[in-house]
Order: C-alpha cells, then sequence, then structure tokens
C-alpha cells in the first residue's frame, strides 16, 4: 500500500504507546482495549451471537452437531484458501490467484494420473509443486521486482485459470472413476464421525492449519518478521529482517497451501472439476476481511480469519433453512464486511 | 475506431445486394459466436459448424466471450462480422435482451442471424431460433420420475437444484417442464419457487457445477432428510448432489434427474449416479445453422420454425437405462454413441 497509509500506522502505533500512562478506565475504552490485544474475539462473538440466533430460531435442525460440523465442511475449502490468503494479507498485499492456482493444482492431481498415467502420489506431489512454484514466481515478482501484488496476482490469476482451461479442454473426471483407480485424490473427502458430528478430513486439515499458522505466526521468529514486514517494512529491513526472503516465503507458501485446497476440492466433489473455484479469491478476502485482519497488513490473527470462514457458513445455512431467499444472504455478508472493517477502524483509535 | 469500422461495414453491406448470387457462391462466410470457448458443449457445438461448414464449402470463424456473462466481446464480434462481409452470424448470447441492438445492425446489413440454444429477448429478434426444448427436456424427466415412483408419486419429497436466483430462461423452462412432467401445479410458469404444492422441500440454486449442486443438496437435506426426488439443472450438479448424498448415506435411495446429456453425464446415468437425464443435440443445432446461412445466402430463404413453436426444434431425447412405460427413451449405449463433450 502507499507510503502514506504505513506512516499513518506507525502514527497510531505510536500514539498508543504513550496512552497507556494515563488510566482511562470507562467501560468502552476497557472494551476497545480487549478487542485491540485480541482482533479474533470480534468475529468469535459475532460467530457465536449468530449462532445462537439462528439456533433459536430454527431448533434442533440447525442447533445439531451435524448441521454445526456441516457448516465446517461448507466452509473448508473457502477456509483453507482463507489461510493462504491471510499469510499474504498480513505482509500488506492481496493475492487474488487462490482460487485459480487451487483449480489448476487439482487439475494437474487429476490429469497427471489419468491422462499421463502417473502413480497417485506422484500427481499429488506434481500438484503441490506448481501451486508453490506459483506462488514463488509471485512473490519473486513482488520482492524482486517491486511490482504491487495486486498487479502481480491479477496476472497470475489470469494466467492459472487459462492454464487451467486449456490443459484440461474443460474436461471433468468423474468421481467413479477417481473412486476406482486413484482414491488417494479423494483423501479429503474420507470421514469420521462422532455422535452426530461428521469431520471430513479436509474439515480435519483445515482446523489443524489454522491452528499451525496461528502457532507459527504467534511464537517463531519468521511469523514475528511476517507481522513486522506488513507493519514497516523499512523499519523491519533495518532491524535486520530480510524482507524480500520473507514476502517470497509468504508467497510461495500460499501457493502450497492453495494447492493443498484444490486437493481438498477433489475429496469435497467428488470430481476434478475446472469450472470450480471461480469465486475463491474474493470469498477467502471476504473471510479474512470479516475476521477482522487488517487489509493494510500487519495486524489481525488466523483465528479471526477462521471465526470469519464460519460466520458466512452460518449465514448461508441458517438463512437458507429460515427459507430466504439467498440474495438476502449476500446482502448480510456485505453488511458484515463493512461493518468488520468499521469495527477495525474503532479499535485502531485505542489511543483515544 | 469502433465507429469506423461499423460505417465501413455498412457501406459493404450496402454495395454487397449488387454482388450477383452466383459471384458470390465461393466466398460464402459464416461466424459462429459462443458465449465461452472452454464449455464442452460450446466446444462440440464449434465442431459441427466447422464440419458443416467444411462439407459446403463455407468459410467458418468463431468468436467466444471469455466467460459465460461476457457481453462487450460479443458485440465486438458481431461488429468483425458484420465488417467482415459474412453472409451470417450464429450466436449463443451471454446477454439476451443487451444485444438485440447489435444483432439487429447485422441483419441490416443484410446478414442472416440465428441463435442457437439461447433464444434472444424477444424470440424474434433473430432471424430464427434453433434450440432445445428446454420445457419438453424438464418434462421428459418429470413424467420419468412420477412413473419411475408409481404410487409412491403422491408422497413424494422433490429437491429442486436449480441454476441461479436471477433465473435464467433456460433455469426456467427446465424446473417448470420437471414439475409439470411430474403432475404438480406450476401457479406462474414464467418463475419457479412459487408453487404451493407440499411435495416440493425447497428449490436452492448450484451455479450449474459440482461445488453448487453438492451444497444446494446438503441445505436441503438439512432442512428435510426424508427427499426422494432431485431435479437437477446440469449434469455437474447432479454429480455434486451425489456427493452430498452419499455423505448423508442416501446414495441408494433417491432419484436424481437431470438434463445436457454430456459423455460424464450419461457416464453417470449408466453407473447408476443419475436415474436419467434429457440429452440436447449441440452439434446439431450448428450444424443446421451452417446449413441455414448458405440457403439464405444462395437463395434468400430463411428456416422455417417447427410447427407450434417459436424455434427450430433440434431434439431433445431422454437417456435411461430404466425405461418407464409411456416415457419414450433410449438407453446408454445409444445415449454413448451420441453425446457430446
Amino acid at each position: 500500500m502507499s507510503n502514506q497509509t504505513e506512516t499513518d500506522g506507525g502514527l497510531v502505533t505510536r500514539a498508543e504507546a504513550i496512552a497507556s500512562f494515563e488510566h482511562q478506565h470507562t467501560a468502552l475504552s476497557r472494551i476497545q482495549h480487549a478487542l485491540h490485544s485480541n482482533p479474533a474475539l470480534v468475529p468469535l462473538i459475532v460467530l457465536v451471537l449468530s449462532t445462537a440466533v439462528f439456533g433459536a430460531l430454527l431448533g434442533t435442525k440447525f442447533f445439531s452437531s451435524f448441521a454445526l460440523t456441516l457448516i465446517l465442511q461448507q466452509v473448508a475449502i473457502v477456509g483453507i484458501v482463507g489461510a493462504a490468503q491471510s499469510l499474504v494479507i498480513l505482509t500488506a498485499g492481496i493475492d487474488l490467484s487462490v482460487g485459480a492456482i487451487m483449480v489448476l493444482s487439482s487439475v494437474i492431481m487429476g490429469q497427471f494420473t489419468f491422462r499421463l498415467g502417473l502413480p497417485p502420489a506422484v500427481a499429488v506431489a506434481c500438484g503441490l509443486a506448481i501451486g508453490t512454484f506459483i506462488g514463488f514466481v509471485n512473490g519473486w515478482l513482488v520482492a524482486r521486482i517491486k511490482l504491487p501484488p495486486f498487479i502481480v496476482t491479477l496476472g497470475m490469476w489470469q494466467i492459472a485459470l487459462a492454464s487451467n482451461f486449456l490443459y484440461s479442454g474443460n474436461e471433468t473426471i468423474r468421481a467413479q472413476d477417481i473412486e476406482a483407480s486413484a482414491p488417494l485424490l479423494q483423501f479429503f473427502g474420507q470421514s469420521i464421525s462422532v455422535g452426530g458430528a461428521v469431520f471430513t478430513y479436509g474439515v480435519i486439515f483445515f482446523i489443524l492449519l489454522v491452528l499451525v499458522l496461528a502457532y507459527i505466526l504467534r511464537h517463531t521468529a519468521w511469523g514475528r518478521h511476517v507481522y513486522a514486514v506488513g507493519d514497516d517494512p523499512e523499519a523491519a529491513e533495518l532491524s535486520g529482517v530480510n524482507t524480500k526472503r520473507i514476502l517470497i516465503s509468504v508467497y510461495a507458501l500460499s501457493g502450497l497451501i492453495c494447492a493443498f485446497a484444490g486437493w481438498a476440492l477433489i475429496g469435497r466433489i467428488g470430481s476434478v472439476s475446472p469450472t470450480s473455484g471461480q469465486f475463491s479469491n474474493i470469498e477467502s478476502i471476504t473471510a479474512v476481511v470479516i475476521g477482522g485482519i487488517s487489509l493494510f497488513g500487519g495486524r489481525g490473527s488466523i483465528l479471526g480469519m477462521f471465526f470469519g470462514a464460519l460466520i458466512v457458513g452460518v449465514f448461508s445455512l441458517g438463512l437458507r433453512l429460515l427459507g430466504a431467499d439467498a440474495q438476502w444472504t449476500y446482502l448480510l455478508i456485505g453488511v458484515l464486511i463493512i461493518g468488520a472493517v468499521a469495527v477495525d477502524q474503532w479499535i485502531r483509535k485505542v489511543s483515544a | 475506431m469502433k465507429k469506423l469500422l461499423i460505417g465501413t461495414a455498412i457501406c459493404l453491406a450496402a454495395m454487397s445486394p449488387a454482388v450477383t448470387p452466383a459471384a458470390m457462391a465461393q466466398e460464402i462466410s459464416a461466424c459462429l459466436i459462443t458465449k465461452t470457448d472452454t464449455n464442452p458443449f460450446f466446444v462440440k457445438m464449434k465442431e459441427g459448424a466447422e464440419a458443416k461448414a467444411a462439407e459446403l464449402g463455407i468459410t467458418l470463424k468463431s468468436f467466444a466471450g471469455r466467460i459465460d456473462g461476457d457481453h462487450e466481446t460479443q458485440v465486438a464480434a458481431i461488429e468483425t462480422c458484420i465488417a467482415d462481409g459474412a453472409s451470417g452470424i450464429l450466436i449463443t448470447a451471454s446477454d439476451t435482451s443487451a444485444i438485440v441492438q447489435s444483432v439487429q445492425q447485422a441483419r441490416d446489413a443484410g446478414l442472416l442471424v440465428i441463435a442457437l440454444d439461447t433464444p434472444l429477448n424477444p424470440i424474434d429478434a433473430a432471424d430464427a431460433t434453433f434450440a432445445t426444448d428446454n420445457f419438453l427436456a424438464g418434462e421428459l424427466i418429470g413424467k420419468w420420475a412420477a412413473g419411475k415412483l408409481g404410487d409412491e408419486a403422491a408422497n413424494a419429497r422433490i429437491a429442486l437444484l436449480n441454476l441461479g436466483i436471477s433465473q435464467p430462461t433456460v433455469d426456467v423452462l427446465r424446473n417448470q417442464g420437471f414439475l409439470q412432467g411430474f403432475g404438480i401445479d406450476l401457479a406462474d410458469p414464467n418463475k419457479w419457487g412459487d408453487e404451493t404444492d407440499p411435495r416440493i422441500v425447497g428449490h436452492d440454486v448450484t451455479a450449474g457445477n459440482e461445488e453448487g449442486g453438492r451444497e444446494a443438496m446438503e441445505n436441503l437435506l438439512v432442512k428435510d432428510p426424508t427427499i426422494n426426488v432431485v431435479h437437477t439443472i446440469n449434469e455437474p450438479s447432479a454429480a455434486g448432489a451425489y456427493e452430498a448424498l452419499k455423505s448423508f448415506g442416501r446414495e441408494n435411495d433417491v432419484l436424481i434427474v437431470s438434463v445436457d446429456g454430456g459423455c460424464p453425464g450419461v457416464a453417470n446415468v449408466k453407473d447408476g449416479v443419475i436415474g436419467a437425464t434429457s440429452q440436447q443435440y449441440p452439434l446439431q443445432m450448428a450444424a443446421l445453422g451452417v446449413e441455414a446461412i448458405k440457403d439464405w445466402a444462395d437463395n434468400g430463404t430463411k428456416p422455417e420454425p417447427t410447427e407450434g413453436k417459436d424455434f427450430v426444434d433440434t431434439g431433445v431425447k431422454l437417456v435411461t437405462d430404466e425405461p418407464v412405460e409411456g416415457v419414450e427413451s433410449i438407453d446408454t449405449t445409444e445415449g454413448e454413441a451420441l453425446c457430446w463433450g
């Protein structure tokens, strides 16, 4: 983003430090402070409230372990892509190519198995490698050539999507064929049920991925550097962070995670379909924003994105069960996006 | 630049009637404009048009939008065809209302414009429409489903997986055709969702792909787990619905019906994933279209619509391996020979 914004961010941070000397203890300022130190708190509250409201309105139809875990299944793909998006946005970037990388990777896994006759495990490895490579190219262009992330990934989105269509010939590989000869591709579609709750491997992967990334971002040097690069790249550079390497590694990791999302996608829809995931980039950005991660970088937590994705899932299923027109879901999600950013701005004024 | 092109095109078109048909016979050219060039349906359409054009000695130029809904590329394509002096245009319009103005330009310039697969709005904006009777396609699978259930049809629990909230024409026709065939009162036949029959569990939208099909099916199953009949807008959404049913352990006791007749879809009928599907014939549409343009260029005759319809019906057949009495159908072996994509 522009220098102006970075300067603003810097000023706010400095102002906070001064404010902490003063003792203001109004209820509002305490809330503001709590929210500031735990950015995932707002989406968590919204998630709990919306689940409770829909539960009260719909009863056991919605408030059952089965329906609630179904929501997890429905958001798992967007959530995994959202994890990749979170990493990039934390560095003050944006990745418009996430969905295209996901679909291209899944097509490669499928076609390498069925067209080239490679063993499924090798095909999956190739898909993951190509996803990582595309991410690496994104990162290299952003970090080394200094192109804006929006432009780089806008271009890569088109390139990956077109490659996907050209390579696949828009050919769907049927679920039954995959089941018969390459069940490994559907690995993430398997599930375990505990009581009424159903957890697919895709859901478990999603949850583990979020927890692992949350730990890495909070407790490792690499994770802290990601925040530092997003908050103020020059300061980070001056304090010895290799910002270029951090950026490239973030985009490459994002590509790898998207490729995993592509693998999970095969599990979810059974087949390999080149037309899937057309809106994954927008949906992942939605989850990230509702999750309270700042688009200006350096602020927010990946747990917030997790809650953000779930909020979208809760609203979608809840409203459909209430019999509302699907447009209402989109309308409310629009309200949530703007609301989330407004709250974010308010929290930033914690110094006041 | 655009204006210059159109101007030139109009001048050329104004001059062209002066050229004798005999002199033109060697140089008939036609344009094919599809919604996208990635959807197998349009790929097959292009194949059909190319084969027929080669056979008749016509030059065929193909254009396509980038994605479904890409209106501007189609407008530019029409302008190019006019400028190119083509005899006729075959088009599957992305925006059936907005394209009318450009189509009129082409017709004014003396080109024959034929809408393929998707009727324009209004339908008479094109010289002719070559399409599947989508209402009939829906009706066939509706009748089949009712026949398959027999007396149980009175207690059916029906889920309808449609295309989109904007209710595109094809979506409404297939949905309402299905309900009519099943024996359900349609209320307003120009929209879905206003029926009051208690056998309908609900409508949801799929965007016509696997992902959407699965999610829509899940939503409706949570609403009512006793669903036993599923209408789907096309075969990819049917495949997605099947995955959802499988995760609910219901894949063996629910009837799925669909429309399209693509090769993966027919294979799914063979495997029992889909009970029956109505097959349409894009190759036929395109081939007939090319012939019509040749007739127009040779002797100025326009194609006549099928009797009793306002378009030329290119046919639809029910594909199933479990035929039901009173509903004509072909088996999957025959369906595979005719499938596309």
